[in-house]
C-alpha cells in the first residue's frame, strides 16, 4: 500500500556551535509522516526532539544553530534548501507548530483575537472584518466563546490558552502540525480536554501530526505510529502496536520498565541506570551503551544502522545486527 | 479606567503633602533671620523685631507651617526677601523656560535613544551595537555641566556657530538640550536595548515566526510594544534628571529658569525663592510620573483590565464546561 | 538569587595505600565571583582604573609635583607644559597637583556619602519589606517623598539649610542615596521573604533579626553591591555638581566641579583649564561603572547578555 507521505525527513543532522564546544543536537534521524497519519516523537528531555521540530520549521536559532545536513521534505519542497520567503510562506500555511508552555506562547499586549486573525490575514488574502470572523470560528472550535474574540491572554486560563494557540495553528487549515508537548504544562484534567481537543480537530480536517512527547500514555492515545528518540538518533520506530506491544530496543525497553503498571505488582520501579549523555560530549558507537544492560564490546565501537525487523518496525540496535548474540522482536 | 485614576491622584497627594513638610523644615533651620535679611542690615533692631512678630516669626513650628499651607492653598508662596515682590510671579515667569527644556530634553533622550536601543538589541554584537554602547556608556559617565563646557567651548568659542548663553531662538536650546539630555539618552538606550533584547528571546515572538511573519513584522509588530512598557518608568525617571539637569546647566549657559533662579536665591539668602522652586519642581515631577502611570495602565492591558468592570459579564478564568467538541 | 552557600568541589586523590580518596574541598562563593569578574577585560579595566585612583589619592603628597595651594604669580594661567602638566590656573596653582589631591576629596566623598546612605537606605528597607504592613508603608512613603524632588535639587536644599562645606556635602548626597537602596532592598527582600528556607527557618525558631541578619541579606547583598558602585559615581557627580554652584566644596579645596567652576570665567582664552578636571571626573566614574557593570554579571551571569 503506497502511503502518500507529507514529509520525509532523511539523515537530519542539526548542531549547535557553542564556546563549550559543538553541540550535537541531532545526529542523523529518518522518519515519515504520511497524509492524515500522527507520529509521535518520544524521549526524555534532551534527546533532540524539540530541535527536529525547529528543525523542520527552519527556525532553529542561528547562530549558533545550524542544519549541518539532510534532506527534510513536504510534499514537493525540500525545506533545508527553500528560500527565506518560501519558508516564511510554509509557516502557518503549510506547517503549524504549537510550543510546550501556553503561558508564554501568547502576546501579551496583542488581543487573542487579533493573534488568530494575524495568521489568516498573512496567508488568506481576505478583509480584516472577514479574518475576524474566521477568528471567532475558530474560537468557537475549539470551545470557547466567540465573544471573547478581544480578550487579552493574561484573562484565560491555561488550558484555555492553549486552546487559542491551537486556534492559531489550526486556522489556515496546515498540511502538518508540529506539536511540541502541548500538554505537558497543563493540570492533568485540563490535559485530557486539550488532547481530545486536538484529535478530534485532527480528524475532522485530516491534518498530519507529529507529536512530541515524553509521556507514553499520551501517544497511546493520540499516535498512529511512535519513533523513540535518543541523543539525538531515532533508536526505534514502529506503528504503534510494533512499539508497545514488540518492544525491541533496550532503550525502550526500558521506558516502559520505568512506568508504574496498574497491572503489574511490584514493589519497585525499574529506572534506567545513568543519565542521558552531554551533547556535546557523545560516547563512541551506540549513545545508549553505557546505560544498556544488554551492551556488548562492539556497541562502543559501532554505530548500528537501522534493521527492519518486521515491515514498518525498524530498531538500531547491534542484537538486531547479529552482534552481541542474537536478539529478536520480544512479545 | 476612572478609578484608576482616581487612586493615583489619591496617592500622589499625601507625598505632595510630605514635601511640602520637608520643603519648609529645611527652609526653617536655614540660617538667618527672615525680617533681618528681608530689611537689611541697616535696619534697626525694634524694626526687625516688629517684623517678626507681623510676619508670625516667633509662633511655633507647628503654627508657621500652617500658616505656610495656608497661603500655599491661596496660590501665596512667599515674598522675595530682595524685590519684596511675591515669589509667585517670579516662579510664573521662569516656570515655562525651564519646563521647555525639561520637555524637549526628555523628548530628544527618547527620539535618539529608543531607536538606538532598538538598533542595538536588533543588531547585537555588531560594530554598531558597540559603538553605540561606547557612546551610552560616555553619556553616562560625563558631569552635564562639563558637556556643556566643552560643546560651548567647540561650538561657541571655536566655531562661533551657537550662541553660548540665553534662550532666545531654537539655535539657543541646541546646546543646553543636549548636556541636559546626554545621560537620559544613554540610559534610555540601554534599558531599550536590554527590554527590548529581552523580549525577542520571549517565547511569543517564537509563535510570531512561527506563523511565518516577515522578521521585521515579529519585531515592529509584536516586539515593540512589549519592549516599550517597561520604558515608560524609565522616561518618567529621566524626566526627574532631566530638571536637575536644568538647574544646573541653567548656570552654564545663563538661561533665566527656575534653577538659576534658585541657585541665585541661595546665594543671596533669599530662601523664598528657593522653597517655591523646588516645591514647583516637585509638582512638575508628581504630575509627570502621574501621566506616566496612565500612560501605563493605556498602554499595558493587563494593567487596564485590573481597574475595569465589564458590567453584566463575569469576567472567568475558570475553564469552559467540558466542552464537547466540533 | 541563589542561596549564599559555600560551593563544594570534589578533588580525588591517590593516598598511601594507592587507594582512591574522595576529598571534598570548599570553595568560596567569593572566589566564583572573582573568577567570573577576571574574564571581562572591562571590568579589570575599570578595577584598573579605580586602583590608580585611589592610589593618586593616597599618595598625593607624592604624586603631585606641587601644594594644591601654592600660588605661583609668575605663572598664570598657563597651558600645559613639562613643568606643570596639566597647565596652571588663574592664580598660578599647579592644574596637574590640584587634580591629583582632587582624588582625595572626590572619592572621600563619594564613598562615605555612599555608605552612610546605603547603610540607612539598606536598613530601612530591608526593615520595610521583612515587617511588611503599616511600617512599611510609612518607610516607602518616605521614599516617595524624598524621590518626588529630583536627587540633585534635593541635595542642592539640604546643602542650602546646612551650608557649604566638605561635611555638610556629605551629609547633602548621604541623604539623597538613601532613597534609592531602600527601595532596592525592599524590592529583594519582600522576593527573598517568601522563599522556603525562610519559613523552614521560622519554624526551627528563628527570630527575625537572625533570619534578616543571617537568611535575607546575603541574599539582598548582590543587587546592593552593583547600586553601591554604580552610586559611587553618581555621588561624586553629584558633589562636583554642588561644588559647580558654589554650594559643597569651597575653594581653595581642590574639588574638580569646583574647579570647573573657576575655568569657566576663564574658558574664552585658556580652555585648557575646563578640560582637565571634568577628564578627571569622567575616567572616574567611568572606571566605577564598568567595575560595577562587571560585578553585576559577575554576581549573576544569569542576567548576562
Amino acid at each position: 500500500m503506497e502511503k502518500e507521505n507529507i514529509l520525509s525527513v532523511r539523515d537530519l543532522v542539526i548542531h549547535y556551535s557553542t564556546d563549550g564546544g559543538v553541540v550535537k543536537a541531532v545526529n542523523g534521524i529518518s522518519f515519515d509522516i504520511g497524509k492524515g497519519e500522527t507520529l509521535g516523537l518520544v524521549g526524555e528531555t534532551g534527546a533532540g526532539k524539540t530541535t527536529t521540530a525547529l528543525g523542520i520549521m527552519r527556525l532553529v536559532p542561528d547562530p549558533p544553530g545550524k542544519i549541518v545536513s539532510g534532506s527534510i521534505t513536504l510534499g514537493d519542497t525540500e525545506l533545508t534548501k527553500a528560500s527565506r520567503e518560501r519558508m516564511r510562506f510554509i509557516r502557518g500555511k503549510e506547517v503549524s507548530m504549537i510550543f510546550q508552555d501556553p503561558m508564554t506562547s501568547l502576546n501579551p499586549v496583542m488581543k487573542v483575537g487579533d493573534q488568530i486573525a494575524e495568521v489568516v490575514r498573512l496567508h488568506q488574502h481576505v478583509s480584516r472584518i472577514d479574518a475576524s470572523k474566521i477568528a471567532a470560528e475558530m474560537l468557537e472550535t475549539v470551545g470557547i466563546p466567540a465573544e471573547r474574540l478581544n480578550e487579552y491572554p493574561h484573562q484565560f486560563s491555561g488550558g484555555m490558552k492553549q486552546r487559542v494557540v491551537i486556534a492559531i495553528a489550526l486556522a489556515c487549515r496546515p498540511q502538518l502540525i508540529i506539536a511540541d508537548e502541548p500538554t505537558t504544562a497543563l493540570d492533568v484534567t485540563i490535559q485530557a480536554q486539550v488532547l481530545e481537543l486536538m484529535r478530534n480537530l485532527r480528524d475532522k480536517y485530516g491534518t498530519s501530526m507529529l507529536l512530541i512527547t515524553h509521556n507514553l500514555g499520551v501517544v497511546a492515545e493520540v499516535c498512529d505510529r511512535v519513533a523513540i528518540m535518543y541523543a539525538g538518533q531515532i533508536v526505534e520506530s514502529g506503528s504503534l502496536e510494533d512499539i508497545y506491544e514488540h518492544t525491541s530496543h533496550p532503550y525502550t525497553k526500558g521506558l516502559f520498565g520505568s512506568l508504574p503498571s496498574m497491572n503489574k505488582k511490584s514493589k519497585r520501579l525499574q529506572p534506567i541506570h545513568g543519565l542521558m549523555p552531554d551533547p556535546a560530549n557523545l560516547p563512541s558507537g551506540c549513545p545508549f551503551h553505557p546505560r544498556c544492560s544488554e551492551a556488548c564490546e562492539e556497541c562502543s565501537k559501532r554505530m548500528p544502522v537501522g534493521t527492519e525487523v518486521t515491515p514498518g518496525h525498524i530498531v538500531r540496535c547491534l542484537k538486531f545486527e547479529g552482534a552481541c548474540g542474537a536478539g529478536k522482536a520480544e512479545g | 479606567m476612572f478609578r484608576y485614576i482616581l487612586k493615583r491622584i489619591l496617592v500622589t497627594i499625601p507625598v505632595l503633602l510630605g514635601v511640602t513638610i520637608v520643603i519648609f523644615t529645611l527652609m526653617f533651620f536655614t540660617n538667618g533671620d527672615p525680617a533681618r535679611l528681608i530689611l537689611g542690615d541697616t535696619a534697626s533692631d525694634a524694626e526687625v523685631a516688629e517684623l517678626r512678630e507681623s510676619m508670625g516669626l516667633n509662633e511655633p513650628f507647628i503654627n508657621q507651617y500652617f500658616n505656610y499651607m495656608k497661603g500655599l492653598f491661596k496660590g501665596n508662596l512667599g515674598i522675595s526677601y530682595t524685590t519684596k515682590l511675591p515669589v509667585m510671579d517670579e516662579i510664573k515667569v521662569r516656570l515655562p523656560v525651564t519646563a521647555r527644556l525639561a520637555f524637549f530634553s526628555c523628548l530628544f533622550a527618547v527620539c535618539v535613544g529608543v531607536p538606538a536601543g532598538i538598533i542595538s538589541a536588533v543588531r547585537q554584537y555588531s560594530v554598531l551595537d558597540n559603538f553605540i554602547t561606547v557612546l551610552a556608556l560616555l553619556g553616562i559617565t560625563m558631569p552635564n555641566f562639563w558637556l556643556a563646557l566643552l560643546l560651548i567651548l567647540f561650538f561657541s568659542v571655536q566655531l562661533g556657530w551657537l550662541p553660548p548663553s540665553g534662550l532666545y531662538g531654537p539655535l539657543y536650546y541646541i546646546m543646553p538640550v543636549i548636556s541636559i539630555s546626554a545621560a537620559s539618552v544613554a540610559t534610555i538606550t540601554r534599558m531599550t536595548r536590554s527590554s527590548m533584547l529581552e523580549v525577542i528571546r520571549s517565547d511569543y515572538i517564537r509563535t510570531a515566526r512561527a506563523k511565518g511573519l516577515s522578521e521585521g513584522k515579529v519585531i515592529i509588530r509584536h516586539g515593540l510594544k512589549n519592549a516599550l512598557i517597561p520604558i515608560l518608568t524609565v522616561v518618567g525617571i529621566q524626566f526627574a534628571g532631566g530638571l536637575s539637569g536644568a538647574v544646573v546647566n541653567e548656570q552654564v549657559f545663563a538661561i533665566p529658569g527656575l534653577g538659576k533662579m534658585m541657585v541665585d536665591a541661595i546665594k543671596s539668602r533669599n530662601y523664598p525663592l528657593v522653597e517655591g522652586g523646588v516645591l514647583i519642581i516637585a509638582l512638575m515631577c508628581c504630575i509627570v510620573n502621574l501621566a506616566i502611570d496612565l500612560m501605563y495602565a493605556v498602554a499595558d492591558p493587563r494593567i487596564k483590565s485590573q481597574y475595569e468592570h465589564v458590567r453584566g459579564k463575569k469576567k472567568s478564568k475558570a475553564e469552559p464546561a467540558p466542552v464537547r467538541e466540533a | 538569587m541563589k542561596i549564599f552557600a559555600k560551593k563544594m568541589t570534589e578533588v580525588s586523590t591517590v593516598d598511601a595505600a594507592g587507594e582512591q580518596v574522595i576529598t571534598v574541598k570548599k570553595r568560596g562563593q567569593a572566589a566564583d565571583v572573582w573568577r567570573r569578574l577576571r574574564k571581562s577585560p572591562l571590568a579589570m579595566i575599570g578595577l584598573f582604573g579605580l586602583i590608580i585612583l585611589i592610589l593618586c589619592a593616597i599618595f598625593a603628597n607624592f604624586i603631585a609635583p606641587y601644594n594644591y595651594a601654592t600660588q605661583d604669580y609668575t605663572a598664570i594661567s598657563q597651558t600645559p607644559s613639562w613643568q606643570h602638566l596639566f597647565g596652571t590656573d588663574n592664580f598660578g596653582r599647579d592644574i596637574f597637583s590640584r587634580v591629583v589631591y582632587g582624588t582625595r576629596i572626590s572619592l572621600l566623598v563619594g564613598f562615605i556619602s555612599l555608605a552612610i546612605g546605603a547603610v540607612i537606605g539598606c536598613l530601612l528597607g530591608a526593615i520595610a519589606g521583612y515587617f511588611g504592613k503599616a511600617v512599611e508603608s510609612v518607610i516607602m512613603r518616605g521614599c516617595d517623598i524624598m524621590m518626588a524632588i529630583p536627587s540633585t535639587v534635593l541635595a542642592i536644599t539640604i546643602a542650602t539649610t546646612l551650608g557649604p562645606g566638605l561635611v555638610n556635602a556629605i551629609i547633602a548626597l548621604s541623604i539623597s542615596s538613601i532613597p534609592s537602596f531602600c527601595r532596592v532592598v525592599r524590592g529583594s527582600t519582600l522576593t527573598v521573604k517568601d522563599q522556603e528556607y525562610i519559613e523552614a527557618a521560622k519554624v526551627i525558631g528563628a527570630n527575625n533579626m537572625h533570619i534578616i541578619g543571617k537568611y535575607i541579606f546575603p541574599n539582598v547583598l548582590a543587587p546592593i553591591i552593583v547600586q553601591a558602585t554604580l552610586g559611587v559615581g553618581k555621588s561624586i557627580i553629584m558633589c562636583a555638581a554642588l561644588s559647580f554652584l558654589g554650594l559643597g566644596i569651597q575653594p581653595p579645596t581642590p574639588e574638580w566641579g569646583s574647579m570647573l567652576s573657576t575655568a569657566r570665567t576663564f574658558m574664552r582664552d585658556y580652555p585648557h583649564m575646563v578640560i582637565f578636571p571634568g577628564l578627571a571626573i569622567m575616567l572616574t566614574v567611568l572606571s566605577l561603572n564598568l567595575f560595577g557593570d562587571g560585578l553585576r554579571d559577575a554576581l549573576d551571569p544569569k542576567l548576562k547578555k
